[in-house]
Order: C-alpha cells, then sequence, then structure tokens
C-alpha cells in the first residue's frame, strides 16, 4: 500500500471516498475499495458502521444500520480488509467512533488496524483533551497516526496547536454541520478556507463534509489538498449498486 | 477539600465522565464549561433563580409522611413530593436554572431532547415564560406513548421534532438534538438529565440539588436530624436521584438507593436496567456504564416507563455505582404499575411511571424499626394515565 503521506505530499487536487463497510451487502467492503482504486480515487476512507454514529447525517447513518443489519461487526471488517492486504494499493484511512475501538480493546484494535495496513485514524468524537491524555502514547506506540478535525469555529489557537499534532492530513470541516450534501458552497465558506490557507499551517489540509460533485469538489481543491466524498457516494451506491462506481469517480477526476 | 463526588476539571467523576464531542462542538460546550459555575454561583442568579422556584414552580415541595404506606412496610417513609412542582415533575427545577444561564450567555434559541415529554414541557414552558424559541425533539415512539405531553408542548409554542433514527427513544431523541446543535452552534442545548458531556452532568446535577438541600432542612423539622437512614430514587439518566442523593453524597451514614428499570425482567432482553447490563462506554459525549454490544454499538433498552428507556446512566452514577457509594436495586414494569396502584390507593396520589419504579422496591427491602426513607416522588401520573387504564383490568 502506498503511504498517503507520500501522496499529501506529491499529489494535489486529491480525491478521497468515504464508504461505509459492509454497505450495501455484506461482502461488499472489499469489492467497493478495489472499484475505487479501478477508476482513480487517491485514498479511502473505510467507515465502521456504528449504531449512533453523531457526527453524521441521515445517508450515513441509514448506510450504517443497513450495514449492521446486514451482520457487520469489526472482526468482519478485520478479516475483509485483510484478504486485500497485499493486493490494495490506495491508502486507507479507518473512520469510527471512539466507542468502538475502547470496547474492542484499545490495544487489540490498534494492532488489527496495523495489521491490515493501515496507518491513519479518523475518530471524530475523541477530543484533542482526550488525545493528549490518553491516546497519544497508545498510537505512537502501534505507529498510528489520528486526524483531527478542525470546523469553521475552531479558534486560531486550537488549530495551531492541532497543526503540530498532525502527521498526516487535517480534515477541514466545510461548515457548521453533520455530514451530507448542501449543494453549493458559499462565499462564507470560502472565506473560511482562504483565511485557514493564510495561516500557512505545515499540514495539509483536505476538505470533507458536503462536497459532493465535480463543482464542489473543484472549489475545495483551489483551497486544499483534496477533497472528501462521503454521503453522495453512499447514495450512489445505495440506488445503483456497486458496479456503477467508476459512473461517479469519473465525472469527478476528469 | 476535595469532594469524591465532584467532577475534576476535565468533567470527570472517577472514571466516567469528560466531554467526547465532535470538534464542531467544542466552541459551544467550552463556553459553558467556563461559565456555569460563575453564573450559577453569581447572586443575580441566585435571587432570579430562587424566586422563579418560589413563586412560578411552588417550591419548597412538601416532605410527606405517608402514614399508610409507613405503616405497610414497618419504616417512616416521607415523599418528596417533586410531583407538585409546576408541569408536575421535578424536571423544571432544571429547565429554569438552564433558561437563566441561557439568557446569561445571550441564547435566544433553546432546543431540548424528552423521553417521558416532562423534560420538553419543562423546557417549553420555560421557553414561553422568557420568550425564547423552543425545538424539543422527541422519539417517534415516545411521541405515541406520550400524546398528552406533546400536546402540552405543542400549546407552549414548542416544535416537536420526531426522532426517526434507531429505536425512536430517549436515545435517538438526544442524537437528534446534538446533531441540531452541531449545524445550529447558536443554540443553548437545554440537555434534560445529568447526562451529556461535561458541563451539562455537573451543571444539571448542582440545578436539581435543591431536592436534597430542602429535604436537609425539612428533616430536621419533623424528625430533628437533617439525615434519614435511606434516600430512594429512580434513575433513567439519573436527574432527580442526582438532586436527591446531592448533598448527602459526601455522608456515607445516609444509604442511597437508586432504582433502575427492568422492564421485562433484567435478563430478559428487554430491560433498561443499564449498571446490571452495562459496560464501560461513550454515550452522548459521555464515558459511564452502557448497554452494548461484544463490538461497542449502542443496545435498544427496553422499559414501559419512556423516562427511564435510556441505555446509559449519567456518569455520577455510573461513579456512585463502581464505588458502591449507591445501591443500585431494579423494578420490572409490572412490579411499577403494582407500585402506582397502591399509592394511588393507600395515599391518593398517582405517582408517574419513572416514579413507580423507586417506589416498587419496598417489597423487598427489610426495613429496620423507625427507618427514616425519603422516596423521591419525582413526578405525577398524568401523563400515564392511558397506561394505567389499559393495565387496571390485569
Amino acid at each position: 500500500m502506498k503511504k498517503l503521506n507520500t501522496l499529501l505530499a506529491q499529489k494535489e487536487n486529491l480525491l478521497s471516498i468515504y464508504f461505509t463497510c459492509g454497505y450495501p451487502e455484506l461482502g461488499d467492503t472489499t469489492q467497493v475499495i478495489s472499484a475505487l482504486e479501478k477508476s482513480g480515487v487517491d485514498f479511502i476512507e473505510v467507515g465502521l458502521p456504528y449504531s449512533d454514529p453523531l457526527a453524521d447525517g441521515p445517508t450515513i447513518q441509514d448506510s450504517s444500520q443497513k450495514a449492521l443489519e446486514n451482520g457487520i461487526n469489526l472482526d468482519i471488517v478485520f478479516e475483509q480488509l485483510m484478504t486485500i492486504k497485499e493486493t490494495n494499493k490506495t491508502p486507507l484511512v479507518l473512520m469510527g467512533y471512539l466507542n468502538q475501538m475502547l470496547k474492542y480493546g484499545e490495544e487489540k484494535f490498534c494492532q488489527k488496524v496495523v495489521d491490515c495496513g493501515i496507518e491513519t485514524l479518523i475518530i471524530p468524537d475523541l477530543p484533542m483533551v482526550e488525545f493528549e491524555n490518553h491516546y497519544q502514547a497508545l498510537f505512537d506506540k502501534y505507529g498510528l497516526t489520528n486526524v483531527f478535525l478542525i470546523t469553521p469555529n475552531t479558534s486560531e489557537e486550537r488549530i495551531r496547536k492541532i497543526d503540530t499534532y498532525t502527521k498526516s492530513f487535517i480534515y477541514m470541516v466545510a461548515s457548521s454541520s453533520i455530514t451530507g450534501a448542501k449543494g453549493e458552497i458559499s462565499e462564507q465558506q470560502i472565506a473560511y478556507f482562504e483565511r485557514i490557507t493564510a495561516m500557512n499551517l505545515k499540514s495539509k489540509c483536505i476538505i470533507g463534509f458536503g462536497i459532493s460533485d465535480k463543482p464542489t469538489f473543484t472549489i475545495a481543491c483551489k483551497h486544499a489538498q483534496g477533497a472528501i466524498i462521503g454521503s453522495a457516494f453512499i447514495k450512489h451506491i445505495g440506488a445503483n449498486g456497486i458496479e456503477k462506481i467508476t459512473d461517479f469517480i469519473k465525472p469527478i477526476i476528469t | 477539600m476535595k469532594s469524591k463526588f465532584q467532577p475534576d476539571e476535565n468533567g470527570y467523576f472517577g472514571q466516567y465522565g469528560g466531554a467526547f464531542i465532535p470538534e464542531l462542538l467544542y466552541p459551544n460546550v467550552k463556553e459553558l464549561a467556563d461559565n456555569y459555575i460563575q453564573i450559577i454561583e453569581s447572586e443575580a442568579f441566585q435571587t432570579e433563580y430562587k424566586s422563579l422556584l418560589k413563586d412560578y414552580v411552588g417550591r419548597p415541595t412538601p416532605l410527606y409522611l405517608a402514614k399508610r404506606l409507613s405503616e405497610k412496610y414497618g419504616a417512616h417513609i416521607y415523599l418528596k413530593r417533586e410531583d407538585l412542582n409546576h408541569t408536575g415533575a421535578h424536571k423544571v427545577n432544571n429547565t429554569v436554572g438552564q433558561i437563566l444561564i441561557a439568557k446569561k450567555l445571550g441564547k435566544t434559541k433553546i432546543i431540548a431532547e424528552t423521553g417521558a415529554g416532562q423534560h420538553g414541557v419543562a423546557t417549553a414552558t420555560v421557553c414561553a415564560l422568557m420568550g425564547l424559541e423552543c425545538t424539543v425533539f422527541m422519539g417517534e415512539k415516545d411521541i405515541v406513548r406520550q400524546a398528552p405531553n406533546v400536546a402540552r408542548m405543542k400549546m407552549l409554542g414548542a416544535k416537536v421534532v420526531p426522532a426517526t433514527s434507531g429505536s425512536k427513544t430517549l436515545k435517538d431523541a438526544t442524537n437528534e438534538a446534538i446533531r441540531y446543535w452541531i449545524q445550529n452552534p447558536a443554540t443553548f442545548y437545554l440537555i434534560g438529565s445529568v447526562v451529556g458531556p461535561h458541563p451539562h452532568p455537573d451543571m444539571v446535577a448542582r440545578l436539581q440539588a435543591v431536592i436534597s438541600e430542602e429535604m436537609k432542612w425539612q428533616l430536621k423539622e419533623k424528625t430533628g436530624k437533617e439525615n434519614p437512614d435511606t434516600i430512594i430514587a429512580c434513575v433513567g439518566g439519573g436527574s432527580n436521584a442526582a438532586g436527591a442523593f446531592y448533598h448527602y453524597m459526601e455522608d456515607e451514614a445516609v444509604e442511597l438507593i437508586a432504582v433502575e428499570a427492568a422492564g421485562l425482567g433484567v435478563n430478559s432482553g428487554e430491560s433498561a436496567a443499564t449498571s446490571q447490563l452495562g459496560e464501560v462506554g461513550i454515550i452522548h459525549g459521555s464515558k459511564t456504564i452502557l448497554m452494548q454490544d461484544e463490538y461497542g454499538q449502542i443496545q435498544e433498552p427496553y422499559s414501559i416507563s419512556a423516562g427511564l428507556d435510556y441505555p446509559g446512566v449519567g456518569p455520577l452514577h455510573a461513579h456512585l455505582y463502581e464505588t458502591k457509594r449507591a445501591k443500585f436495586m431494579n423494578a420490572t414494569d409490572k412490579e411499577a404499575l403494582a407500585a402506582a396502584y397502591e399509592l394511588t390507593k393507600i395515599e391518593g396520589i398517582i405517582p408517574a411511571l419513572e416514579t413507580a419504579h423507586a417506589l416498587a422496591v419496598l417489597p423487598k427491602i427489610k426495613f429496620k424499626k423507625d427507618q427514616v426513607v425519603v422516596i423521591n416522588l419525582s413526578g405525577r401520573g398524568d401523563k400515564d394515565l392511558e397506561i394505567f387504564i389499559k393495565h387496571l383490568e390485569e
């Protein structure tokens, strides 16, 4: 698997796709990853379905619910990811909620993640103070990096601190919202993107939440190293199945 | 001296608590955490809060020696009559306090979650009083089983938004309230129980503490001693219990009994007895005891009582449980119904279904002669009449 950091350093206009493991069907996880890789996606956010995903909008909630009904669980996810460890070349980022890691056993969870060849975690309900007090040492031990989120309401001081902790990229939440398509990007959002650019952070930023198509992706790429599309992709595979993944990706990257 | 039952600077009661929130909520929660103690302890707040509790809510609530109940169970059983509060439950102590905090912070839009609808009604009430916009999130299932409270909220001018995800009960209403809060950071989330990210559990406990503050002087008047031997309260999230225990937590001579809802039976698979069925986990931004499966997926609880139908418990209570400072008992739907009928029949008081769980442990306890017991009668049963009538024939 390629290193995410190499990619972040060398390539612009990075497209990342979020998908929910075990959705639409239990066994689709690996096929979605391989289809995304073939379509030219730069890195993939692998979503661990959770019963109570506080930061997610209805689309990702529904896909998580469906995946859980399909019988997905962490052990199955790790088994699925192990089967493609050698063949998949696209960096994977694991996104889940803290309680999943807590209940699975924090050390065991980290070990499994590393075994699957993954180095990067996004845990939206892991706040910075808990990271500092309890998780930084653990992640360091396993060579894992944690992605922090910033929002239009995050203070400059806090962004600077997040920048120093960041070893991969900063997840720049495009607006004060949960996940899900919003349509266009407003002038207010662009002003926020520009404010962050002007801060000259050492870390690369990737924009997510509300990025759904070619126009929003293009604008996001003007202000960051790339962008993440989640809900719009979930909707697409929900409606069209996983055979037509290229139809969704191609118009965005060409 | 540092109290064992006050949170530390990060909002931990022992190993429980904290603020496990997405970055999106950080500014809101920080603003509250930085200001709530200062506001609550200010003279201006105290004056207005106490005056509203007295003249609007109707406090102090009576501490009533239930003679026939006492005779039946062989103890001196006092009922702390929170059911006589305006809006019919202890919930209003908290909403009156939080609405004053919201105003002080310059907030004009209020959101809340509700289970049985008591907190929703209490929130809609104080919003009407203060002329603030109010949106209440309520599980779709609870909207059906607590219809009178939905009507009350609407009459009070609140917008009631059904939570249609998950189990469609209190947990999901809270999820939806938090999601709305993320998207509308200028709103004030007026949380109804001692749950959620720090500082909410501590703030709500402080605002409910008036219950045990009154109990102290009322007991002194009636028995000559400030302390009872035992305090019993029902626990869903745990706000009425937090209030009834608050000023007694440090005094280990006072036995604290928390009663959870066992639904159809603790091990029936249809229960909400979190301390018995849960393990350490995170729900609604707080590390606590949580009903979950082996992969950390939050389980759907069950209780006949919408107000106790919650898969977690406040972090203070998780700490009281773990340190064994409080004894945790539970009561099934059937036992709660029987206790409600009994109190109605022998004392002429129809309790809320939630409260009935606290009463339902009386037959399970062996009381010493002259034992002074206070049961926090957290709410009245008007909202549950339909359920009471349905089960009356059984």
